[in-house]
């Protein structure tokens, strides 16, 4: 099932939270929605539920409009809001047995499939106990096995690692690789590691507009930057550096490390080698600066990211 | 609509709100219509029902939006709400449920009286001189009257986020919509306009009932009020903004 959202905005008042934005997300497809807190990313995903109508633009998912069939879209949808609310006083598997009703399943095969879904979520030993009860990483597994109750075709989940510990996140990450497979999966998060660890495809979202939607590799690359940071043993001239062929600009980082940014398609780690060389320098370190996952966020979305 | 009726009735029996709820209302009930001495039928020298019927509905107006005040207000503000707004539910299937759930403890709360109109009606002397087409009334209307509680406390459960809010709005509504307009009715301002504004009002309706005459225009005043507040509450879910 595909999800398509053609331009669609949505106003708070006078406040714009989503605007005008379109994507296109097809069969099978699992996408990270990455932009800080604030950008619009659950917005999105709740007009994308059905849960708040868009002010303008559509959400059509597996063929079906949200506003005009609203129901066919919640049979075939899994959503897992932002901060995963949960009913505490149900049990675990109470709770999944009311959820699978509501999806209209009944009997063996509701039986069947609460039995399953425990099972892969890791649920078999919690699904005695109230929610309440639950640490947090095994809330988030029941928000998780909520949304997969019905096999649904679409997952939609809002932040589902927000507020993890690193064990934890690691486990939730990896079930969800794990039951995303044939099916179209759109998450938001604002951890790029979090993309990377799941899916290749990512669209950065801002100030309600998308900035960016591309796969991780190509963002990566776009945003490469030529600089190489060299260490000497002993400081020297800047003047020096910078007189190399194809050097842009030098900084001087730290006593006796520079910076040294080239012009593009440029390696100038072999010339920093050959100085070194002839001026009989000690050179201690050459490395080539990566751009950072975490750089490429901040490019995009020109806000300061939390580092996790 | 069952699945969520089912749901919050469970969560009725699971807490203590059903225990709490009927624990309340028989005691008051039965201490009032046995033991206190200035209602007691035992003193009374009339076998019939009175005592129940008239002072049911004030603990009515403190229980039901006891029982009521959690349904939307919680769910709103545990996010639940989301959870519940985007599962193949309509609003309508979500507000009956809930709506039915709190008018179902209603019920059970009444039936153990039924214990009432047996021993009166062996007390009395001779024995079944008691006037059943009245209690049959009275009770059809106690019943229509906790439904219009319930919708009153629903709706006012869905203005807010708060519990206690929800819970003020809902008694005072339904005191209002009891016996306010009675009060109002007394008024000389419009003295002209008195039994109009008596009938809007469900004291007017309800003695009614309790002759034992079912008067259709009774009943359907009762529906009609319960579907508008439930409309209402409708509209509220509907609007999403809250």
């Amino acid at each position: 099932m595909s999800l398509q959202i053609k331009g669609l905005t949505k106003l708070y008042d006078q406040q714009r939270a989503v605007n005008n934005i379109s994507v296109e997300i097809g069969k099978g497809e699992i996408v990270g929605f990455l932009g800080p807190n604030g950008a619009g990313k659950s917005t999105t995903m709740k007009i994308a539920t059905g849960y708040i109508p868009p002010t303008e633009g559509q959400v059509i998912v597996g063929g079906f409009d949200v506003v005009e069939t609203p129901m066919q879209v919640k049979m075939i949808t899994g959503y897992l809001p932002e901060h995963n609310p949960l009913y505490l006083d149900l049990f675990v598997h109470e709770y999944l047995y009311f959820v699978g009703k509501v999806y209209g399943w009944k009997g063996d095969r509701l039986k069947s499939r609460v039995g399953e879904v425990v099972e892969m979520c890791g649920l078999t030993r919690e699904q005695n106990k109230k929610i309440e009860a639950l640490s947090k990483g095994y809330r988030q597994r029941v928000g998780l096995a909520q949304a997969l109750i019905h096999d649904p075709a679409v997952l939609i989940l809002d932040e589902p690692t927000s507020g993890l510990d690193p064990n934890q996140l690691v486990e939730i990450r990896k079930l969800i690789s794990e039951v995303s497979k044939n099916k179209t999966v759109i998450f938001s998060t604002h951890i790029m590691q979090e993309v990377h660890a799941l899916c290749d495809r990512v669209v950065v979202i801002n100030k309600g507009e998308i900035v960016a939607d591309d796969s991780l590799e190509s963002l990566l690359k776009r945003n490469k930057t030529n600089s190489v940071v060299v260490e000497f043993s002993s400081p020297l001239s800047v003047a020096l550096l910078a007189s190399l062929p194809g050097v842009k600009d030098v900084q001087n980082t730290a006593s006796s490390t520079y910076r040294i940014i080239s012009e593009d398609h440029v390696d100038i780690r072999p010339e920093v080698f050959r100085l070194a060389a002839d001026r009989n320098l000690s050179l201690v370190g050459l490395k080539q600066e990566e751009s950072s996952l975490e750089s490429i966020f901040q490019s995009l979305t020109n806000e300061t990211v939390v580092q996790h | 609509m069952i699945q969520v009726l089912s749901k919050e009735f469970n969560s009725f029996l699971n807490s203590l709100i059903a225990y709490v709820v009927m624990g309340v209302f028989l005691t008051a009930v039965g201490l009032l219509v046995w033991v206190f001495p200035e209602t007691s039928v035992l003193d009374y020298g009339y076998a019939d029902m009175d005592t129940l019927f008239s002072f049911g509905p004030y603990i009515f107006i403190f229980l039901v939006p006891a029982i009521t005040m959690r349904s939307f207000a919680e769910e709103k503000k545990a996010g639940t709400m989301e959870l519940l707004m985007t599962k193949p539910l309509t609003d309508w299937d979500i507000l009956l449920g809930k709506f039915l759930a709190s008018f179902l403890l209603v019920l059970l709360a009444l039936v153990p009286t039924l214990i009432y109109y047996v021993s009166i009606y062996q007390l009395g002397n001779p024995v079944g001189n008691i006037d059943t087409a009245g209690v049959a009334g009275s009770y059809i209307g106690l019943t229509l009257l906790g439904s219009v509680f319930c919708a009153i406390g629903i709706l006012a459960s869905s203005l807010t986020r708060n519990q206690i809010v929800a819970f003020i709005v809902a008694a005072f509504l339904c005191f209002l919509f009891f016996s306010g307009f009675e009060s109002l009715a007394s008024l000389s301002v419009w003295s002209s306009y008195t039994l109009q504004i008596k009938q809007l009002g469900m004291l007017y309706h309800y003695d009614s009932l309790s002759k034992g005459l079912i008067d259709s225009r009774d009943v359907i005043y009762f529906l009609s009020v319960i579907f508008l507040l439930l409309s209402g509450t409708k509209l509220i879910l509907g609007s999403r903004q809250w």
